[in-house]
């Protein structure tokens, strides 16, 4: 008796170079791209799918890289979540895409985990992606016949659909570092504090000049079939005083941007309820976060 | 497939199809005890091993990915008969109930020991999130960690 998950049969195809890796998947059918594989090894043992081949992408050098330039970080798609975590740039520029990554799974999972693997694994409740949409980060998709690149918007069509086409990777997540003073925050409600998947979290991103937003940016995830920026929200802060009254207010026209579910985490109308309250806690913790406070 | 890697210090070679994870091959091929089958979809935590030295879930690992890396399990740890530092205070403090979780919960503690020899107890606990008990509270888990510190401290490791 097997009392255990088998792996169906598979052919195992490891790359050495990114070259060898797109002339590969431009000629292969039926296959998978195995990066770290917290989520693609599950799958294929509870059969959510069958393929025929992986390929292994984890160890491309290409794909390996932290960049820190004068106007962006440059971060390659196997790059892992403990990596990015450990990251001193990442922490000081990006707090917001640190907290995030802090927030999710555990350290085993870390480990394995890459951040290109949790984008193209299009889960709503990807939790590197809502830092990214406020941040514009911009993704370098590439094949055969070279690079494109999308915004991270762009890149998210529907639960676990992408932009990618068959014969493209995810090679590199670009992010502009933030104008001026930025104020960020990242909040994740699940059902417990750690290694837990969210019922919604938030991210946001503000600029204040003379006490009047001057930019605002909140994105959410797990509301909707991929994640959502929440740009009602957005234009009703823009050009206004930075007042609690105006955040509450704000705050409530969240529920245009997102389209909740009920699944096991949470209901419908529990997430409705907490998408404004996150949403209004995360402007606040982005403005705490450069010495403001709302009154 | 032939697949090459360091297993506690020993170089191995094991002929395996690819769909078997490296939880499967250690402990159905290679006599890897200490390795526990739990819930086979990394939320438990019962199967870490150390890759090149971090803590990871040795279920969701394909044998072929570990081609010429380093694997550590609980084996390396009490060497010649004896206990290692941590295993002891592992047992001092209760720490250990049915066992079942308990290597995985000593690999993750001597991965964080190494990389930081004096945590905190909220640090202990961050680090220790992947791994699941289901017989304590996981206070004497905790206080177990924060007294095998002090312990490889007293000894200079």
């Amino acid at each position: 008796m097997v009392i255990y998950y088998l792996i169906p049969k598979v052919n195992y195809l490891r790359p050495k170079t990114k070259e060898e890796c797109l002339k590969l998947i431009n000629e292969l059918r039926d296959f998978k791209v195995l990066a770290g594989g917290t989520d693609l090894v599950v799958d294929l043992k509870i059969g959510r799918f069958r393929v025929k081949n992986l390929v292994d992408i984890s160890r491309l050098p290409e794909l390996r890289f932290i960049k820190n330039e004068e106007r962006q970080l440059r971060i390659g798609a196997c790059v892992t979540l403990q990596e990015l975590l450990e990251s001193k740039v990442v922490k000081e520029k990006l707090p917001v895409l640190y907290e995030a990554i802090d927030s999710m799974a555990s350290w085993q999972i870390r480990n394995l985990a890459t951040i290109g693997g949790n984008l193209c694994n299009a889960s709503p409740a990807a939790d590197t992606a809502p830092p990214l949409y406020v941040l514009n980060a911009k993704l370098v998709l590439e094949s055969v016949n070279g690079a494109r690149v999308v915004n991270v918007e762009e890149f998210f069509l529907g639960p676990r659909k992408t932009a990618l086409k068959p014969n493209e990777i995810l090679t590199e997540i670009i992010i502009p570092y933030p104008q001026g003073k930025a104020g960020m925050k990242f909040i994740k409600l699940g059902r417990r504090t750690s290694f837990t998947l969210s019922v919604v979290a938030v991210a946001a991103l503000v600029n204040v000049e003379d006490r009047v937003f001057k930019d605002v940016r909140i994105a959410l995830n797990s509301v909707a079939p991929t994640p959502v920026r929440a740009r009602s929200v957005e234009s009703r802060l823009v050009g206004k005083e930075v007042s609690l009254s105006n955040i509450y207010e704000a705050s409530k026209y969240v529920l245009n941007d997102i389209k909740p579910i009920s699944d096991v985490r949470a209901s419908a109308e529990y997430r409705r309820e907490m998408s404004i309250v996150l949403t209004k806690d995360a402007i606040i913790g982005a403005l705490n976060s450069i010495g403001i406070t709302p009154s | 497939m032939k697949v090459k890697f360091k297993l506690n210090g020993e170089l191995v070679e094991v002929d395996v199809p690819p769909n078997r994870t490296l939880l499967d091959v250690l402990r159905r091929d290679l006599g890897i005890k200490s390795v526990k089958r739990g819930c086979e979809r990394g939320e438990c935590g019962a199967c870490t091993v150390l890759l090149n030295g971090k803590p990871v879930t040795s279920c969701l690992i394909l044998i072929p990915q570990v081609e010429d890396a380093e694997v550590i399990t609980l084996e390396y740890l009490h060497k010649n008969g004896k206990l290692h530092p941590i295993q002891e205070a592992f047992i001092e403090a209760g720490a250990v109930q049915c066992g079942f979780c308990t290597p995985g919960f000593i690999l993750t503690a001597y991965a964080l020991l190494m990389k930081n020899p004096e945590p905190t107890r909220e640090e202990v606990k961050k680090a220790l999130s992947g791994n699941i008990c289901r017989c304590t509270g996981y206070v004497k888990i905790i206080d177990a960690v924060l007294l095998a510190a002090k312990k490889l401290k007293e000894l200079g490791r």
